[in-house]
C-alpha cells in the first residue's frame, strides 16, 4: 500500500505521466481509508490508556486477558459458533437441493422462486428479521436461540443457492449421463459424480454463510430471547460506550475471519473454480 | 410417458422439502407482515382490520415524512460518496495496474475490509471521531486545536462517512467487474482518432461502466437505507432513519401496525431501487446498439 512502490513492479512499464501518477496517488489514499479504520483498531487493543486516544501509552495485553476471561463474552462467543454451525447446516440443507432443482428442473412459477429466494440477500436484513418475528409471534415460538439459528438460516440460504447454482451451471452433464450410462443409480451419481464437482463451491458458500452469521445483528436483533450472540453482545456494550476490551476480540476476529477467507478462497482455486464467491 | 412421471417424482424428492422450508420462512412471514400493515392499533395491543391507515400516518404525520425523505438524502449521499472513493480505485486496477498478480493482490486488499466485522468497523469510527477520540487527540497534540472539538461525531457528517467506509468495497467490485470488461481496442481507437485522453474518458470508458456503476450504486443505497446500527453509533440525535423507526416500532413503541406498514415501504423502496437500476441498464445497452 505503499506511495513509494508505485513506479515499481506492477505498473506500466512507459514513465509515468502526471495523470497517472495521480491517479495512483488517489488510489492508494482510498486504500489507506479503507485499512485504516482496522489498523486502529488493532493498534489501540495493544495500548494501556482505557480511552482510545493519541498519544499512545505502553504496550499491553491486559485487554486480550481482560476480553477472554469475560464469562459474558465467551458466553456469547460460544453462542455464535453454535449458531453459526446450526445456520450452515440448515443452509447447506435447504440451499443445495434448491439449487439443483433451479438448475435440471422447469416448473411452473420458477421466476418469481428464484426472485424470492434471493430477497433476503437482496432486502435490507432488518426486513428479515422483522418479517420473521411477526411470524413466530403468530404462530407463538418463543423467541430462543433456535428462533435465531432458523432466521439466519433464511437470510443466508441463498449463498449457498447461488454459489452452488453458478457452479453446477459450469458443470458438464455428460460425465453425469456416463455414469448413468455405467448402471449407476441416481442416488450414486450424485454422491460418486455430481457431490466432488461442486465441493468447492459448497464448502466455500458453508464458509462464508458461516463468517455472515458470525456477524450478522440485523436479523438477530428481532429474533433473539435471552441468549447474545457475540455480535449481540459487542452491540451493548458499544452503545454504552467505548473500551479497548472491544478493540481486543475485535482483532481476534479480523484475525480469525481473514483466515478463514484465505482458506476458503484457496479451497475454492484448488478446484480450478473460476469465479469467485458471490457475496450479497 | 414414464420417463416423465418418474422425472416428476425424482423432482418433488428434491423439491418438496425445500419448498416447504421457502413456503414457511419466507413467503408466510413477508404475507403476514404485510397483513399486519393493515391492521389497526389498540393500546397496547393490535386488531386484525383492513385499512390504510398505518400508510396514511406516514404520509401525513411529518415526522415520517422527515424521516423518509433524511433516510432517501443520507443514502443518495452513502452511495454518491462511495463512488466518488471507488472509481478511481477501480479505474487504477482495471487499466494502469498491469501484472496479474498485483492487481489480484490489490482487488483482494479492497474486499478483504467487508469480513472484518460490521459492527466494529462502525465502532472505531465513534473511537475516531469521538470528542475524546484519535482525531480529537492527534489534532490537539500537533497543536491545531486547544479544546477537543465535538463537530466530528454525532452528526449526519459522521454518518455518511461511515456508512461510505463500510459500503466502499460494494461499489468497487462491480465497477472495477464492468472497466475490466470494456475492450482495450475501443480506448485504442478513440485515442488513435486524436480524442484527447478526457474525451476518451466521458465518450468511451465512463458509458460502457455504467452498468457497474448503477449496480454499485443499488448495493449501496439499499444498504444504507436499511441500516440502523450506524445511525444510532454515529448519527446523534437529528439522524433516524427509516429502519431505526421500524425498529424502534417493534421494539420500545409497540406499535406493530405502523412499523409493519414501514417495513412494507422500505421494501417496495429497494425493490424499486433494483427495478429502476435494471430498467436503466437496459436502456443503456440498447442505446449503445
Amino acid at each position: 500500500m505503499a506511495v513509494t512502490s508505485m513506479n515499481g513492479v506492477g505498473l506500466r512499464k512507459r514513465p509515468l505521466d502526471m495523470g497517472t501518477t495521480g491517479l495512483g496517488v488517489a488510489a492508494m489514499c482510498v486504500l489507506a481509508f479503507l485499512y485504516l479504520p482496522i489498523i486502529t483498531l488493532i493498534i489501540f487493543s495493544f495500548n494501556s490508556s482505557s480511552i482510545t486516544r493519541l498519544p499512545l501509552e505502553s504496550f499491553t495485553l491486559d485487554w486480550y486477558v481482560k476480553a477472554l476471561s469475560n464469562n459474558d463474552l465467551m458466553t456469547a462467543v460460544w453462542n455464535s459458533v453454535l449458531v453459526g454451525s446450526a445456520a450452515v447446516v440448515i443452509c447447506l440443507a435447504i440451499g443445495i437441493p434448491t439449487a439443483l432443482a433451479l438448475d435440471r428442473y422447469d416448473f411452473p412459477g420458477k421466476t418469481v422462486f428464484r426472485r424470492l429466494v434471493i430477497l433476503p440477500i437482496t432486502l435490507p436484513g432488518l426486513i428479515t428479521g422483522v418479517s420473521m418475528l411477526t411470524f413466530f409471534r403468530s404462530v407463538d415460538i418463543q423467541l430462543t436461540i433456535w428462533t435465531v439459528i432458523i432466521g439466519h438460516g433464511t437470510a443466508l440460504t441463498a449463498i449457498v443457492v447461488t454459489n452452488v447454482f453458478a457452479r453446477l451451471q459450469r458443470f458438464d452433464r455428460r460425465i453425469e449421463e456416463a455414469s448413468a450410462d455405467l448402471g449407476a443409480t441416481p442416488l450414486m451419481t450424485f454422491w460418486y459424480v455430481t457431490l466432488p464437482n461442486i465441493r468447492a463451491a459448497i464448502i466455500g458458500s458453508a464458509m462464508i454463510s458461516f463468517t455472515l452469521s458470525f456477524d450478522e445483528l440485523p436479523v438477530t436483533f428481532f429474533l433473539t430471547g435471552r441468549d447474545n450472540t457475540l455480535p449481540m453482545y459487542i452491540w451493548s456494550v458499544i452503545r454504552r460506550g467505548i473500551t479497548p476490551e472491544i478493540n481486543a476480540i475485535g482483532t481476534i476476529i479480523v484475525v480469525v475471519s481473514i483466515l478463514l477467507i484465505l482458506i476458503s478462497v484457496l479451497l475454492m482455486h484448488s478446484d480450478n473454480q473460476k469465479a469467485g464467491p458471490v457475496k450479497p | 410417458m414414464k420417463h416423465k412421471t418418474r422425472r416428476t417424482l425424482n423432482f418433488w424428492a428434491l423439491f418438496s422439502a425445500p419448498a416447504l422450508w421457502w413456503g414457511t420462512v419466507l413467503l408466510v412471514p413477508y404475507l403476514i407482515m404485510l397483513s399486519i400493515s393493515f391492521y389497526s392499533r389498540q393500546f397496547p395491543f393490535h386488531v386484525p382490520d383492513f385499512q390504510f391507515g398505518n400508510y396514511a400516518i406516514l404520509l401525513q404525520d411529518s415526522q415520517y415524512y422527515d424521516v423518509l425523505m433524511r433516510s432517501l438524502w443520507i443514502s443518495l449521499s452513502v452511495s454518491l460518496s462511495a463512488f466518488v472513493l471507488s472509481y478511481p480505485l477501480a479505474y487504477f486496477l482495471a487499466f494502469k495496474v498491469r501484472s496479474e498478480r498485483m492487481r489480484l493482490f490489490l482487488y483482494t486488499a479492497t474486499i478483504v475490509p467487508l469480513w472484518v466485522s460490521y459492527l466494529l468497523r462502525a465502532y472505531t469510527w465513534k473511537t475516531i471521531l469521538g470528542s475524546e477520540g484519535i482525531l480529537n487527540s492527534f489534532l490537539m497534540w500537533t497543536g491545531v486545536i486547544s479544546e477537543p472539538s465535538t463537530i466530528f461525531l454525532y452528526n449526519q457528517g459522521a454518518m455518511i462517512v461511515t456508512m461510505a467506509y463500510i459500503f466502499t468495497p460494494f461499489m468497487v467490485m462491480p465497477i472495477y467487474a464492468s472497466l475490466e470488461k470494456i475492450p482495450v481496442s475501443l480506448i485504442e481507437a478513440s485515442k488513435d482518432l486524436g480524442a484527447p485522453r478526457f474525451m476518451t474518458f466521458l465518450k468511451i470508458t465512463l458509458p460502457l461502466s455504467m452498468p457497474g456503476v448503477l449496480a454499485g450504486f443499488t448495493f449501496t443505497f439499499g444498504l444504507s437505507i436499511g441500516d440502523f446500527i450506524s445511525p444510532i453509533l454515529v448519527g446523534g440525535p437529528y439522524s433516524n432513519m427509516i429502519a431505526n423507526v421500524v425498529a424502534t416500532q417493534f421494539g420500545m413503541a409497540m406499535n406493530w401496525p405502523l412499523g409493519s406498514a414501514l417495513g412494507v415501504v422500505l421494501l417496495f423502496i429497494v425493490l424499486g431501487v433494483i427495478t429502476a437500476s435494471d430498467k436503466l441498464e437496459r436502456v443503456g445497452r440498447l442505446n449503445m446498439g
